[in-house]
């Protein structure tokens, strides 16, 4: 089976015709630099203190001195998005990096496999899809506490199943492949053979299956956050500060859509690249 | 008289249905020895790729024994297009072997796939390429290769000519005499094709309904 039914596919349209390399993959990648470049930047510096707050200035609009305008506190708004994206950024690339991770390994070894150990873990493994996986989030959270680091373990875990899921495939697909079996003849290791043989084999549609997973967990973040239940005030995160805002929609409509478009530009980024990357390595397979 | 390869003492092999056994291989017994290119003939079905399998130890389900007298066989699969990793580079497969076997540097890893190429009459230039850039005819000499580099005496070529065309399939021919009279090495070569077969075999074993027909000299 080929990963290549994208929307544009279903239309009719050839994507060869827009151009070969694709303008997934070159927006995707340029909005994707533009928006992390952005965050690295809140790292190190940003205008104001993101949470210094000055009873002068509340709800200002958008001006000169505070561009994104300040919200209900009196805090810059610009400052506040570039650090708020920061700490959501780290949360889903944290999730990304344990669920990938632990479902990279589950995924590989039932794969190729298969028998007893794939019917155990693939059990497991559809017992976690089963919940949804902010139900399951907030179940972790609430018996081990909020805090940005158990947010990132919480959707990290729930997100296990969906990688699993992918990997398995992949490697099912690639277990039988006469490159693996003259592998296995020459005496290749088979953690070898999985991690080096088969997995750069199967990247393209890793990659983009983390992209995605890396968008959920954005949007699955802020919607924690937005709950309650994710990032603790006075940190900021783009869903802490939706959900902030959410009582002055009317009197500063700047506090809530900077910050959601930020969040939107970062997420269509990231799913542009991850489209990008299938169109463009994964044609070949 | 030559030394023996592989030898095959009585080998019945059996795939499980459930919980019925099916036999698929009956007291197959036979001899290779160095240097020779026996022809492995038969109808589809009639248990060639089931013997192949018992022979390079993919299949463990038999009884009988079979004794290999030299390293691990090596295989040469018919289609040259999915038989190296596409995503690593000529030089990377053929250092393969060598890692695993352990103790060469770098450097002289890279001499030995470098003058393995040659030895296959391709360019060292190789060295450096993907899989996809090269032809069936040339990517089927790296895999011979890749098998020799393990050092083994022992080639099991799976129809390796038929994703050919005839020019390049005479080159292969050649390639492949030229390294049993070299180096000794002992093919086993399945094929349909019985021109090719009666043109490079010395012998054939002729499969039948899961028994050896005939093993005979041509």
């Amino acid at each position: 089976m080929k990963y290549r039914g994208t929307k544009l596919r279903q239309l009719g349209i050839n994507k060869r015709k827009l151009g070969k390399t694709g303008y997934n993959f070159v927006f995707g990648l340029l909005l994707t630099i533009v928006m992390v470049g952005l965050i690295v930047l809140g790292f190190l510096w940003s205008p104001y203190d993101p949470e210094a707050m000055q009873g002068s200035v509340k709800l200002n609009a958008p001006n000169l001195v505070h561009i994104f305008g300040t919200d209900q506190f009196g805090r810059d708004i610009f400052s506040r998005v570039l650090v708020g994206a920061g700490s959501t950024l780290s949360i889903a690339l944290g999730t990304v990096l344990i669920g990938g991770g632990i479902g990279i390994i589950a995924g590989a070894v039932t794969g190729y496999f298969g028998g007893w150990l794939d019917e155990m873990l693939m059990r497991v493994n559809d017992a976690l899809a089963a919940f949804p996986s902010v139900l399951l989030a907030l179940v972790i959270i609430s018996i081990w506490g909020t805090g940005k680091y158990k947010v990132m373990l919480a959707l990290g875990i729930a997100f296990i199943p969906s990688f699993a899921r992918i990997v398995r495939g992949e490697f099912l697909r690639c277990r039988e492949a006469d490159y693996v079996i003259s592998a296995k003849l020459i005496g290749v290791s088979t953690p070898r053979i999985l991690f080096v043989h088969i997995l750069p084999n199967i990247l393209p549609a890793l990659l983009s299956s983390l992209a995605i997973g890396f968008n959920n967990a954005v949007v699955q973040e802020a919607g924690m956050s937005y709950l309650g239940i994710g990032v603790q005030p006075p940190d900021a995160s783009l869903g802490r500060m939706l959900s902030e805002s959410q009582t002055y929609l009317a009197s500063g409509p700047w506090c809530a859509i900077f910050p959601g478009v930020f969040l939107v530009l970062l997420v269509l980024g990231v799913g542009m690249l991850g489209e990008g990357i299938l169109d463009r390595f994964g044609g070949g397979r | 008289m030559a030394e023996k390869v592989l030898e095959l003492k009585h080998v019945n092999a059996f795939y499980k249905e459930g919980k019925k056994k099916r036999q698929v291989l009956e007291d197959v017994s036979f001899t290779l020895y160095e240097g020779e290119i026996v022809g492995l003939v038969g109808e589809s079905g009639s248990g060639k790729s089931t013997l192949c399998k018992c022979v390079l130890g993919l299949l463990k389900e038999y009884d009988g024994e079979i004794i290999h007298y030299t390293k691990r066989p090596q295989m040469i699969f018919q289609d040259p297009f999915r038989s190296l990793n596409p995503r690593k580079t000529i030089g990377w497969i053929l250092e393969e072997p060598l890692k695993v076997q352990g103790g060469y540097s770098g450097e002289e890893r890279r001499q030995k796939a470098e003058e393995m190429l040659r030895q296959v009459h391709l360019l060292p230039e190789f060295y450096h390429r993907y899989p996809r850039e090269l032809s069936g005819g040339q990517r089927q000499r790296i895999s011979i290769a890749l098998a020799l580099l393990t050092g083994t005496k022992f080639i099991l070529a799976d129809e390796p000519l038929s994703a050919l065309d005839v020019t390049v399939q005479a080159q292969i021919i050649e390639l492949l005499r030229e390294l049993q009279e070299k180096e000794k090495i002992c093919y086993l070569f399945v094929s349909h094709d019985l021109d090719v077969v009666s043109m490079l075999c010395g012998r054939v074993l002729f499969l039948k309904d899961r028994k050896v027909e005939e093993y005979a000299d041509i």
